[in-house]
């Protein structure tokens, strides 16, 4: 967790990217009515309060809906386009990356990951094997 | 209070230009040849016009060029950009401009050259990245917007078993009421193979699955009933007009198979006053299949999820159980970037019983929903021949 003075130093969304070129993917949690929200805000949409703080989520989530983006193979071939819901209910855009575009199925779990490319960090998932405990 | 707005405001005269293809022309000229044709439609003159809503997807300032085109004076102005959506929602700010005094006839107009545009799709992508960015959502590049009405398409399959055929039931039956009307862009035959066989753009959607890329105007004067009922046309009453936004991009969507149209839609029919019963005919913006479907549920032509089964058979197409996008819609009609006045011109059309071979008997009563930017902004209005 990091502190709100710190938050306060930048805006939420220099904060967010800033985090995740060092490899970090935080999320706000709301200190007034303790839900989590995405994408990053100066104010919780769900009661309003400034009051909120960087959490890093489980990172844990599930294929909401997806899309194969089809695309020239000379211009990098087809990709797909994710969103998932967190475990921290909590909805993103990311892609699924090690998979084959027939792979994807909503309701498969997929666990986060930070990719920095040039000091610059994209989040994406991965599938996850996992039993339903 | 709403409900007093009624039988207050009414639509008086309709106009559209260059659809399809309008090489030669810019955005604004045939934006004004529609404005004009849709003034002298309502037996007025320019000099008449004194309240103006219009809007583009590229000049932030756009009622000004406008306004100087045309060389009005207008007491009221509504430039309100909700994407297609926009001149649909335009209407309830007219009304109150109308009934309140402050003007006493409203133009509203748009005009793109879409089609024929030298300035391209790939800059134009470029500089909305630039000037409108979407951090959040731009580093997986979801081609705006098909891959948002593609996610939402690949939910509602999931959730209720809703079939690419049943999608493609859809393009179908635009594209037979297309058929029927001279103004609409494609015309030749299209059967429900045909889509499915069609080149993939983001899954579940292809190609075929799309509104079309045309050039086009139109154009709409609003004036007060009592007035309307002085000029040429039997005046098209504007009953109940609402506009509903939840979320501006599709990952900020809290259920991707529901719409805000689920909120104007009740509350337009309330100020209208009337039932499903009660509509004769239905006009939605069909950006994409998807759109047709998650509109008839969310405006409670039938249950959610039931919406494909709604469209099989083809039961939206002419002849079916339930007449939807008559003119051919976005998908085979015109779809100028922003396609909204279409469906409010098609309405009037239909009520006006100028429509031809495709005309519905009788239509009375008319549903108009709109839809702008990725299902994010929803405006529905319901018009009517009579007050009921």
């Amino acid at each position: 967790m990091v502190d709100n003075n710190e938050v306060s130093a930048r805006g939420p969304e220099a904060h967010y990217f800033g985090r995740l070129s060092e490899g970090v993917f935080e999320i706000q949690r709301c200190g007034a009515c303790g839900r989590h929200q995405f994408f990053p805000r100066v104010l919780c949409t769900h009661c309003g309060s400034e009051d909120l703080n960087w959490v890093t989520p489980s990172g844990r989530g599930t294929i909401y809906s997806y899309s194969v983006v089809r695309r020239k193979p000379e211009a990098g071939g087809d990709y797909n386009v994710v969103l998932v819901d967190l475990d921290e209910n909590v909805r993103l855009m990311s892609r699924v990356e090690g998979v084959e575009p027939g792979e994807l199925r909503i309701g498969q779990r997929v666990q986060a990951r930070v990719a920095v490319e040039d000091g610059k960090g994209v989040l994406v998932f991965d599938l996850v094997e996992e039993s339903h405990a | 209070m709403l409900e007093s707005m009624r039988d207050k405001v009414a639509i008086a005269g309709v106009g559209t230009a260059g659809l399809g293809e309008a090489h030669g022309f810019s955005e604004i000229e045939l934006l004004a040849q529609a404005a004009s044709r849709a003034v002298r439609d309502a037996g007025l003159t320019m000099a008449d016009i004194d309240g103006i809503c219009t809007a583009s997807s590229s000049a932030t300032m756009w009622a000004m060029p406008v306004v100087e085109y045309l060389g009005l004076r207008p007491k009221f102005i509504d430039s309100t950009m909700l994407g297609g959506s926009s001149f649909v929602a335009h209407l309830l700010p007219a009304m109150l401009a109308l009934a309140s005094g402050q003007c006493n006839a409203v133009l509203v107009c748009y005009g793109s050259t879409q089609r024929t545009a030298t300035f391209g799709r790939r800059e134009v992508v470029k500089a909305r990245a630039l000037l409108d960015p979407q951090p959040f959502e731009q580093p997986y590049q979801p081609i705006s917007p098909i891959t948002s009405y593609a996610l939402a398409a690949q939910r509602h399959m999931h959730q209720y078993g809703t079939t690419r055929r049943q999608l493609a039931e859809v393009a179908v039956a635009a594209r037979k009421w297309a058929q029927m009307n001279p103004e609409a862009y494609k015309r030749d035959p299209l059967e429900i193979d045909d889509v499915l066989a069609s080149r993939m753009v983001s899954d579940p959607l292809s190609v075929l699955d799309c509104c079309l890329v045309t050039d086009g105007a139109g154009a709409y004067v609003l004036v007060r009933t009592e007035r309307a009922r002085d000029l040429p046309h039997k005046p098209v009453h504007v009953l109940g007009s609402a506009t509903a936004v939840w979320n501006r991009q599709i990952s900020s969507m809290h259920d991707l198979t529901v719409t805000a149209a689920a909120e104007s839609g009740p509350r337009a029919m309330q100020m209208a006053g009337v039932t499903h019963r009660d509509i004769d005919v239905i006009e939605l913006y069909d950006a994409f299949t998807i759109n047709t479907v998650l509109f008839l549920e969310d405006l409670g032509f039938c249950a959610k999820g039931e919406g494909g089964s709604f469209v099989e058979n083809g039961g939206i197409a002419p002849g079916g159980h339930t007449p939807v996008n008559t003119n051919g819609g976005g998908l085979s009609c015109v779809h100028p970037g922003m396609y909204g006045i279409f469906i409010l011109i098609e309405a009037v059309r239909q009520l006006r019983g100028e429509c031809g071979e495709r005309q519905v008997p009788s239509a009375r009563i008319a549903l108009v929903h709109g839809n702008g930017g990725t299902l994010s902004s929803q405006s529905t209005a319901i018009l009517g021949n009579e007050i009921p």
